[in-house]
């Protein structure tokens, strides 16, 4: 295959922005009916894809190609989905942005949260946190680009089982229905469902905050408690998330579908989440800089829980299990503590959101 | 790649036009009102034949559907003749909804007729319906009418003006003082005079008060732009005086008691065919004055959406000329509002619920409308125009050029905003959603250019103390506290306009909203010709200095009215 899709076809191809493990899955899944570029920073990691398919160890379809040129990949494709990290993301449409224009649809995979301040302001010297500072990744490409069509994919997906063309599924959601409608054509299959919904800001929190339960269902795990201890962390962690969702501009509704419940029961019980492994190795004793520094990727939940912590500062909403976790995360509260701390935590109603 | 200038994009100046300025198309024969005139019967047709097409989209194009929606508006136009009749209704109303109604019955009770002729008899029965909402909302401008009513405003507004100014009976004859003096226009004017000629106008202001439109007019006149048409309240025409400015106006008729779908889709086809015709169009996007002089925060987006539809229809069309339709905020700015205590009450009493509208307010005569207008040009009160920054139909700014900037200034084609796999395609959820976003878009820009005045600044402080004060009682009790318990020590009001003013001052330098330049004033000064000037002419005064030299209050929900205005800043905060 060449790379001169312009003269040579008129089928574009697909794009994705970064190859990280479930870039990797999205690649390959849209492969299946699609020619498909991908962007990667790292000219070696370029030349890996084009020469031997491989990326990380992980194998790529045939038909994948790669660029580390932005200008050429908002060229040749109209829709382009973004695998970037939250840490990174707002940096690349940044460096996207001059290329990008009001056709283009961008749906992305990020779940986590980006930090939006005024300038000259940073987090020494500003003394309260709004919503419109802490941005999910929709709101980033709205703020960096011209790009009005918009979607994001969540809800479980492991990336590893992904990979091995495992049945699962996955929410896309955006405002407007073309995007929902073109993000399903492209991604389903046999062997993968795609349902819609038109609360992207609901589903994309529903992705960001459930990492942060990950984490705290890991610890559990780790200090070898039992099911009974997993569900209660799990059915008060929705409401949380629940509470904050709605503070923060998503429906409910959007918490108790595929995104919501269906990716926190699967990242709570799972060893293949980051998140949740960030959490069993903190219970048995490590440090967070020691498990930060021999993971392959970012755990979001650790900069998710941060902002969040911030955010529930400047507002009267409670949120015990997110300020615990920041507590045993940036402030050495040992996460016995943090647990006996929550079962004394004066909430008796169990469901009083509906 | 052009850089576009971004510094202008923060502040306005101060600098207002002093002067009327040359038409920039000078052939009335030229104004695309005068043409839109001229084939107003084809124009009709048009507006027609679109409407049925979009019912019968809106329908699914089925029997039932169609049926369905024909029997509901007949229901409603029944209920409404009967229950809210007008001076301005025809009369031969009664007689036409029979008939309707008869031509239902016969073809519901035909058995021979195959579905898709029934369905055509359908389709005439409402075009009938489309056909007499269109040439009951068509405007009937005449150039004649037209030039003369500008002059009577022009001419009888500055007699007025120099009388009360330049002492003495030859004063009369004075030319001391212009209207530009009194209302003040400022902010992108020239800016809207060069997009006049490269495309068509949407002019979207807030609405605070009946005079909006004539004040308005007058602004579009004295910018030298051909008049713009807009679609004013049908209620607004049971006023003689009204009628005849509106009709010179070129104003098309908008009769909110009417909505049912048949009228709504008829009015915003009129709308979207108007602008797609080149008329330069104003829409007031609150829908109706703001009831609690807040600056509109949620717009009515019906007749918006038709700006969109109508710039889409263009690049179907393909590169027309005037295909740009080009959005433009305008704020009016008052010290005082002559309806604001029926407004206010209005929104006290109905806060939230929806009604049938109802015409009660101080510009009910001609002869009211007549004292007011004496009193204001007699006293002092000052008006201002904010003209702000035109942007497209996705709420970017635009250059001089008519060319869209993305927020780093590089140029972005419009057109792509309805491509989908290389073409432009109709999708009007897409549309839904663009018409939200520049809803927002809107009210930001409104809240930029809004011009503080001292009136806005001394009624919100003395509301937020008074608030403060009773920190227990919700807004329905505290409004209904006993004015002759509430005051505030001039010290204590003085210090706290202090702070307010100190982060008006700071949203300024941030480029958040405008004020006016007597805020440079010293603070007393500031102050007393707040209290001066804050709701001037009601009978009660909203906010007064008392002979111990306490501020109090004559009517508090005049004064929360006034406050209001200073809504959405996140001044509270402060007091």
């Amino acid at each position: 295959m060449d790379m001169n899709w312009k003269k040579s076809s008129k089928i574009k191809p697909i794009g994705v922005i970064g190859i990280g493990s479930f870039g990797a899955a999205i690649a390959n899944l849209l492969a299946e009916k699609n020619d498909v570029l991908v962007y990667a920073r790292d000219q070696g990691v370029v030349d890996a894809i084009n020469e031997h398919h491989m990326v990380k160890n992980r194998k790529l379809e045939e038909k994948i190609q790669a660029t580390s040129d932005p200008e050429m990949l908002c060229d040749v494709c109209d829709i382009m989905f973004p695998m970037i990290p939250s840490a990174a993301f707002r940096e690349v449409m940044v460096q996207f942005a001059p290329f990008l224009h009001p056709y283009h649809f961008l749906i992305h995979g990020t779940k986590g949260l980006s930090l939006n301040l005024p300038k000259g302001k940073n987090l020494e010297n500003i003394h309260q946190i709004k919503r419109e500072n802490i941005c999910t990744m929709s709101e980033v490409i709205l703020q960096e680009t011209v790009v009005e069509r918009i979607g994001c994919l969540a809800g479980p997906n492991l990336a590893k089982e992904l990979l091995e063309d495992q049945p699962g599924a996955t929410v896309i959601a955006s405002r407007y229905d073309e995007v929902i409608s073109e993000g399903q054509r492209l991604l389903r299959s046999d062997n993968f469902q795609v349902y819609g919904n038109s609360d992207i800001v609901g589903v994309e929190l529903s992705g960001v905050l459930k990492n942060i339960i990950a984490i705290a269902a890991g610890a559990l795990s780790g200090m070898g408690l039992g099911d009974n201890a997993k569900g209660l962390l799990v059915s008060r962690g929705m409401v949380e998330m629940i509470y904050l969702g709605n503070a923060m501009g998503g429906e409910t509704k959007s918490f108790l579908g595929l995104a919501g419940i269906g990716d926190l029961v699967t990242t709570c019980n799972s060893t293949l989440s980051r998140n949740y492994t960030l959490g069993f190795r903190l219970a048995r004793g490590e440090t967070l800089d020691d498990i930060v520094s021999n993971m392959e990727e970012v755990a979001e939940g650790i900069n998710t829980v941060k902002l969040i912590k911030l955010y529930l500062e400047s507002t009267d909403t409670r949120a015990p299990i997110t300020e615990n976790l920041y507590k045993v995360l940036f402030e050495n509260f040992k996460v016995e503590t943090a647990l006996q701390y929550l079962m004394k935590y004066p909430i008796y109603t169990d469901i009083d959101f509906l | 790649m052009v850089i576009f200038d971004q510094t202008n994009d923060i502040l306005l100046t101060d600098d207002y036009i002093k002067h009327q300025y040359a038409p920039i198309l000078p052939k009335k024969d030229e104004w695309p009102v005068v043409k839109l005139s001229k084939s107003r019967k084809e124009f009709i047709q048009q507006v027609v034949a679109s409407s049925r097409e979009r019912i019968k989209s809106l329908t699914g194009n089925q029997l039932q559907a169609l049926r369905e929606e024909l029997e509901l508006t007949l229901y409603r136009e029944r209920m409404r003749i009967k229950q809210n009749p007008w001076l301005v209704d025809p009369e031969d109303e009664a007689v036409f909804w029979s008939k309707v109604k008869s031509a239902l019955l016969v073809i519901g009770a035909d058995q021979q007729s195959s579905e898709n002729e029934k369905k055509e008899k359908y389709y005439e029965v409402l075009s009938s319906i489309t056909l007499r909402y269109a040439e009951e909302i068509a405007s009937n401008f005449k150039h004649s009418h037209y030039k003369m009513t500008r002059s009577i405003v022009t001419f009888g507004f500055s007699r007025l003006l120099n009388t009360a100014r330049v002492k003495g009976f030859k004063s009369v004859f004075s030319n001391q003082y212009s209207l530009q003096d009194k209302i003040q226009i400022i902010g992108e004017t020239d800016q809207l005079r060069e997009l006049a000629s490269k495309g068509t106008i949407v002019m979207v202001p807030t609405h605070f008060s009946n005079l909006d439109s004539i004040l308005i007019g007058w602004t579009i006149n004295t910018l030298g732009l051909p008049p713009f048409i807009y679609g004013a309240g049908l209620n607004l025409f049971n006023i003689q005086i009204f009628a005849y400015f509106m009709n010179a106006l070129g104003a098309y008729k908008v009769d909110r008691r009417k909505k049912n779908l048949v009228y709504l889709e008829t009015l915003k086809t009129y709308s979207r065919e108007a602008i797609q015709f080149g008329c330069h169009s104003l829409f007031f996007p609150g829908g109706t004055r703001s009831r609690n002089g807040n600056i509109e925060s949620k717009l009515k987006l019906g007749l918006l959406s038709t700006a969109i539809e109508a710039q889409r229809a263009n690049f179907q069309n393909g590169d027309k000329e005037f295909g740009k339709v080009f959005i433009v905020p305008v704020t009016i700015n008052y010290h005082f509002v002559l309806e604001a205590p029926s407004l206010i009450h209005d929104h006290l009493n109905f806060t939230g619920q929806e009604r049938y509208y109802h015409e009660s307010d101080e510009f009910s005569t001609s002869y009211k409308i007549s004292k007011f207008l004496v009193k204001f040009f007699t006293k002092g009160s000052d008006i201002s125009v904010s003209i702000g920054k035109a942007m497209d139909i996705l709420g970017n700014h635009v250059d001089v050029e008519g060319n869209s900037r993305d927020k780093q200034g590089r140029a972005i084609d419009c057109r792509d905003y309805f491509l989908s796999n290389g073409k432009v395609t109709v999708d009007l959820q897409r549309e839904e959603e663009y018409t939200k976003k520049l809803g927002r878009r809107i009210v930001e820009e409104f809240h930029k250019i809004n011009r503080v005045f001292s009136s806005h600044l001394v009624a919100f402080t003395a509301f937020r103390l008074i608030k403060k004060a009773n920190k227990k009682l919700d807004l329905f009790s505290l409004l209904r506290l006993p004015e002759e318990d509430i005051y505030l020590s001039y010290e204590t009001f003085r210090a706290a306009t202090a702070e307010v003013l100190e982060c008006i001052k700071k949203l300024r330098q941030e480029g958040k909203l405008h004020m006016a330049p007597h805020l440079e004033m010293p603070l007393e000064e500031i102050i007393r010709h707040g209290l001066e000037n804050v709701g001037m002419y009601h009978a009660k005064r909203p906010l007064i200095r008392n002979e111990q030299g306490h501020i109090v209050t004559e009517d508090i929900s005049l004064l929360y009215y006034y406050h209001n205005r200073l809504d959405g800043y996140e001044l509270e905060k402060i007091i």
